[in-house]
C-alpha cells in the first residue's frame, strides 16, 4: 500500500463514518498496517532502530480495525490491564493525548512496552480480530499503536505531581523496568526515594541487554530523567550486598522500606566441553560489551573490545538469542547461525524478532544443539560439534521435548559462539541477606502484594519470576509500590 | 598508585577484595583493581596499578584532584583468614599490591609470615618497606640480579618447602605464569596454596561470565567465587590464554592513545 492509497482509504472511511457506523466487515477489510522499517540490507550495517514507527495515517487506519468489542478480551491479555479498547478508539477518533492518558493509567513505560512486549502472546493473543484471521499477529497492532502515541509525546516536559514530603525513605535496588516503575509510584506518594544501581548506567536489561536497534537508549534515558525531575535520587556503582547489605540499608541508613528489582543476571552455560575457550561468550557478556560498553565503537572512542568475528553461532531461540545474533551481524560478522534444539514454532522469541532476524540474513539451524566446542592450540574456538534432534512428547512447559538423534554428529566451523540459553538468579543478595526467603531456583518468594519474608521488603521482576518480560516486571513494580505506600501509611 | 575517595568502599572492604573502575562514562572500559589498603576514617582506598594498556595508562595520566567517574565495590569474596602457622606470601611484580593487605591481616591473625617478593629489576620492586614491617622473614629476588637474589620466586619458595618445618600455607599473587609455577612447586610438597586471579572482567557481579576459569574441571566465576582460589585446582594454561583474548585490539587502543597524547603535548607544550 502506498502512502497515497493509505490516505485515500482513511478519507473514505472517515467520510463513511459521518453518515453511518463502520460495520465489522468494513473493519476487517482494512489491511493491517505494517510498521515502516529500515531495509534489511541497510540496517544490518547500522545500530539505528529497525522499525521506524507509524505515521498518523497508519495509526488511525490500524486503530479503525478495532471492533470495539463490548467485553474487550484484549484487556485480559495485557499483564497490566491497559484499557486497550478505549485507547485504540481514542486513536481512531484522532484523540492522541487522550489515548496516552488512558495508557498511562496502567503503564508508565508505553514507549518501551509498545516496542518490546511479546504482543502475540499477550494483548493480541486474545484480540477478536486476530481470532477472526486465526493468527494473533493479524490482530489489531496494539503495541505499534501504543508506541505511536508514546512517541508523539516525546520530549514533553510534563512531570508527574509529587505529594507533600512524608519524610519516609525508600531504597530501590536495581534500575530495571521494575525498579523504575516502583520508584515513580512511591515518589508520587511523597516518599524520599533512592535507587541503588550496580552498573554505571540506569535501565537494567533495557540498556545492557536489549540492543539500540530495538529499543533506543534515549527512550530509557528519558524515563530516568523524569524520575530525577521528580526528585528520585540515583546512586550508581552501588552493589547491594557488597557496598552495603540490605540489612545495613534498613537498620543503619534509615530506610523504612525497600524494593528489590535486581533481575536474573546469572548466565547459564551448557556444561559441555570447551565452553571456556576464547571466543565463547555468554549472551550477557556479548550484549553488555556491545550495548552498554559500546564495543561497536572500539577504536573510535570506546575502550571495551569484543571479538572481531566472521562466523558466529548463537545457541538458543529466545529474544536474547535473536538480539545476540543480530548484534553480531551489526558488528561485522559475515555469517551468523542460530542453533536451536526445537523448531521455530517453539521458539520463545517474539515473532517479529524472528522475522527481522531472518530478513537480515541470520541462518536458522533448527533441531540442532552443540555437543562440544572445539578449539585450536591457542584455545580459540574454531568449531562446534552438533547433534541433530527430533521432537518427542510434550514436556512440563507444554512444548515438545527435543531428543538427540544418536550418531548424527556434524561440525559447524566458526570463530565465535554465543550461549543464549537463559539466566538463573544472581545469588549475591541471597548470600548476604540470610533472613530473606528464596525458592529452590534462587528466586525471592513473595506474596500477592510482592511482599517478601522480610518486614518492609518487597521484590519483583526477574528475580521473583525468573526470566520474564519488561511488562511483567513493571506490573509487579506497581503492585509493590502500592503495597509499600500502604505499609508506610500505617507505619 | 593513588588514594581514591570512596567512603563506602573504604568502610566495607576486606582484604582480598577489589573494585571495578572506569574513567569515562560513555566509552570507558571497566577494569578491576585490588584494594591495596584503605583508610575508613578518611574514606579513601589505595589502588596500585601497572601501566599496561590504555586504561591503566589513562589512569596514570590523571592528576591529583581529578575524578574517576566510576568506582564500584568492594567486589569478590574476602580472603579466608585464620591462624595457619607459618605462611609464605609470594608476590610477583604488581602482585605485591593485592598481597600486602592479605599479608597484614594474616600477621594480625598471629601467623608467622615469610615474604618472597619478586620483580624484573630493582626499579620495578614495590612495597618492600611495607612488607619488611610485617614479615618475620623477607626474601627479595630480581630477574636480572640488580637487587636481592638473582632468581625467580620459585627458587626460594622451593627451599622453604624443603625445610624441616615446612610452611603450612602459601599465598601467591602475581602474573599468572608465576602463580602457575608456584603451585607446581607447592603441589609436590602438598602445601595448600591460595592464588588471586586477575582474569578479564566486565561487571564484577556474576552477570556476564567473562571472568570464568576452569577450576577442578568446572567453570567458576572469578568475580563472585573468587578472586582467591585453591591454586592446585586452577587451569592456569587456559586462564593465561583467555587473558590474551583481546591482545591485538588492546595494542591498537594503546597506540592510538599514545599518538593522541603526543599530539596534545605538541599542541600544548
Ligand atoms: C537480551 C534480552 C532481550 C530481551 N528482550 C525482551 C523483549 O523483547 N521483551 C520483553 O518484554 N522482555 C525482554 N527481555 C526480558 C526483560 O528485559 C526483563 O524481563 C526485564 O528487564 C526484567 O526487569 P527487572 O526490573 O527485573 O530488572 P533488570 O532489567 O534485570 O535490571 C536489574 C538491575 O539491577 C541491577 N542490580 C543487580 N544486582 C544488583 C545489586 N546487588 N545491587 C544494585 N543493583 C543491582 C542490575 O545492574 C540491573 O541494572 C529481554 C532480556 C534480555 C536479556
Ligand atoms: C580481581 C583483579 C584484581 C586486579 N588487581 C590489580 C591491581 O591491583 N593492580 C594492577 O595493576 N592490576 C590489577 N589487575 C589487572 C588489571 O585489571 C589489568 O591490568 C587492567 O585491566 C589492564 O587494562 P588496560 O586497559 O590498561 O590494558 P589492556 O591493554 O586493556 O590490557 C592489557 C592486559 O590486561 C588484561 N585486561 C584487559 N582488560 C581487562 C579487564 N577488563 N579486566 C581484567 N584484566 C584485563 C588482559 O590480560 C590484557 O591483555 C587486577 C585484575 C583482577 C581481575
Ligand atoms: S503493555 Fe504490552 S501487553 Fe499491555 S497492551 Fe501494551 S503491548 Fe500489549
Ligand atoms: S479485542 Fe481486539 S478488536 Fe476487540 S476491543 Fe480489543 S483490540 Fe479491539
Ligand atoms: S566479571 Fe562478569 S561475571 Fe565476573
Amino acid at each position: 500500500m502506498t502512502d497515497k492509497e493509505r490516505q485515500q482509504l482513511l478519507q473514505q472511511l472517515l467520510e463513511k463514518q459521518k453518515t453511518d457506523k463502520l460495520k465489522p466487515s468494513d473493519r476487517y477489510d482494512i489491511p493491517q498496517q505494517d510498521m515502516p522499517e529500515q531495509d534489511p540490507a541497510v540496517r544490518r550495517g547500522n545500530v539505528n532502530e529497525v522499525a521506524t514507527g507509524y505515521t498518523e495515517t497508519h495509526a488511525r487506519l490500524e486503530a479503525m480495525r478495532c471492533l470495539q468489542c463490548k467485553k474487550a478480551p484484549c484487556v485480559n491479555g495485557c499483564p497490566v490491564q491497559i484499557r486497550i479498547r478505549d485507547f485504540v478508539t481514542a486513536i481512531a477518533e484522532g484523540n492522541y493525548k487522550e489515548a496516552l492518558d488512558i495508557i498511562k493509567e496502567n503503564s508508565l513505560l508505553p514507549a518501551v512496552c509498545g516496542r518490546v512486549c511479546p504482543q502475540e502472546v499477550q494483548c493480541q493473543q486474545t484480540c477478536t480480530v486476530g481470532k477472526k484471521f486465526k493468527d494473533p499477529t493479524k490482530g489489531v497492532s496494539i503495541g505499534r499503536l501504543e508506541r505511536y502515541v508514546a512517541d508523539l509525546n516525546k520530549n514533553s516536559d510534563s512531570v508527574p505531581t509529587v505529594a507533600a514530603e512524608t519524610g519516609k525513605k525508600i531504597a530501590i535496588i536495581g534500575s530495571g523496568p521494575g525498579g523504575i516503575v516502583t520508584a515513580a509510584d512511591v515518589r508520587r506518594a511523597g516518599h524520599d526515594v533512592t535507587i541503588f544501581e550496580a552498573f554505571h548506567k540506569p535501565g537494567g536489561v533495557m540498556v545492557y541487554g536489549i540492543p539500540e536497534f530495538r529499543l533506543p537508549k534515549a527512550i530509557v534515558q528519558e524515563e530516568i530523567d523524569t524520575l530525577t525531575k521528580m526528585g528520585v535520587k540515583i546512586v550508581y556503582n552501588f552493589i547491594v550486598g557488597r557496598t552495603r547489605t540490605l540489612e545495613q540499608l534498613l537498620t543503619e541508613d534509615g530506610f523504612d522500606a525497600a524494593y528489590i528489582g535486581v533481575g536474573a543476571g546469572l548466565p547459564r552455560f551448557m556444561g559441555i566441553e570447551g565452553e571456556s575457550l576464547i571466543g565463547v561468550y555468554s549472551a550477557n557478556e556479548y550484549l553488555t560489551r556491545a550495548n552498554l560498553m559500546k564495543a561497536y565503537d572500539f577504536g573510535r572512542g570506546a575502550d571495551t573490545p569484543i571479538a572481531l568475528s566472521k562466523k558466529v553461532a548463537v545457541i538458543g531461540g529466545g529474544n536474547v538469542a535473536m538480539d545476540s545474533a543480530r548484534t553480531a551481524l551489526r558488528l561485522g560478522a559475515e555469517k551468523v547461525y542460530l542453533v536451536y534444539r526445537r523448531t521455530e514454532k517453539e521458539m520463545p522469541a517474539r515473532i517479529e524478532e524472528v522475522h527481522h532476524a531472518k530478513e537480515e540474513g541470520i541462518e536458522f539451524h533448527i533441531l540442532q544443539s552443540p555437543k562440544r566446542i572445539i578449539g585450536d592450540e591457542n584455545s580459540r574456538v574454531v568449531a562446534i560439534e552438533c547433534l541433530k534432534y527430533e521432537l518427542g512428547e510434550p514436556d512440563d512447559s507444554g512444548r515438545r521435548r527435543p531428543i538427540p538423534i544418536e550418531g548424527s554428529e556434524f561440525r559447524i566451523d566458526l570463530d565465535t559462539c554465543i550461549m543464549a540459553i537463559g539466566n538463573g538468579a544472581n545469588p549475591l543478595i541471597r548470600q548476604t541477606t540470610p533472613e530473606l526467603e528464596f525458592n529452590k531456583w534462587g528466586n525471592i518468594v513473595v506474596d500477592e502484594n510482592c511482599k517478601t519474608s522480610m518486614e518492609g521488603v518487597y521484590a519483583g521482576g526477574d528475580i521473583v519470576l525468573g526470566a520474564a518480560t519488561v511488562i511483567l516486571a513493571m506490573g509487579q513494580g506497581r503492585i509493590a509500590a502500592a503495597a509499600i505506600n500502604e505499609y508506610l501509611a500505617k507505619k | 598508585m593513588a588514594d581514591i575517595e570512596a567512603p563506602l568502599v573504604a568502610q566495607a572492604r576486606k582484604p582480598g577484595q577489589f573494585v571495578i573502575i572506569s574513567i569515562n562514562n560513555e566509552y570507558g572500559e571497566r577494569i578491576p583493581l585490588t584494594i591495596a589498603g584503605a583508610d575508613p576514617e578518611k574514606g579513601t582506598i589505595r589502588l596500585i596499578w601497572q601501566r599496561l594498556g590504555k586504561t591503566t595508562a589513562e589512569l596514570a595520566d590523571l592528576q591529583e584532584g581529578d575524578e574517576i567517574t566510576n568506582v564500584a565495590g568492594p567486589l569478590g569474596l574476602p580472603t579466608h583468614l585464620e591462624k595457619f602457622g607459618t605462611v609464605v606470601c609470594v608476590g610477583g611484580g604488581i602482585g605485591n599490591a593485592p598481597l600486602l593487605p592479605i599479608a597484614k591481616a594474616l600477621k594480625e591473625e598471629g601467623n608467622n609470615i615469610i615474604s618472597i617478593l619478586g620483580a624484573k629489576n630493582k626499579e620495578l620492586l614495590i612495597l618492600e618497606e611495607e612488607f619488611a614491617q610485617i614479615s618475620d622473614e623477607l626474601i627479595i629476588t630480581t630477574d636480572d640480579g640488580s637487587y636481592g637474589r638473582k632468581a625467580l620466586v620459585t627458587e626460594p619458595l622451593k627451599e622453604l618447602c624443603q625445610r624441616n618445618a615446612k610452611p603450612d600455607q602459601v599465598f601467591a599473587i602475581g602474573p599468572a605464569i608465576m602463580m602457575k609455577f608456584c603451585c607446581e612447586v607447592t603441589k609436590q610438597f602438598d602445601i595448600p596454596t591460595q592464588v588471586s586471579l586477575n582474569t578479564i572482567m566486565v561487571d564484577g557481579t556474576g552477570m556476564c561470565g567473562g571472568c570464568r576459569i576452569e577450576f577442578d574441571n568446572k567453570p567458576k566465576f572469578v568475580c563472585v567465587d573468587g578472586p582467591e582460589f585453591d591454586g592446585h585446582k586452577v587451569n592456569f594454561d587456559l586462564m593465561m590464554k583467555r587473558l590474551n583474548a583481546y591482545q591485538d585490539q588492546e595494542k591498537k587502543a594503546l597506540e592510538q592513545y599514545k599518538e593522541h597524547q603526543c599530539k596534545i603535548e605538541q599542541i600544548e607544550p
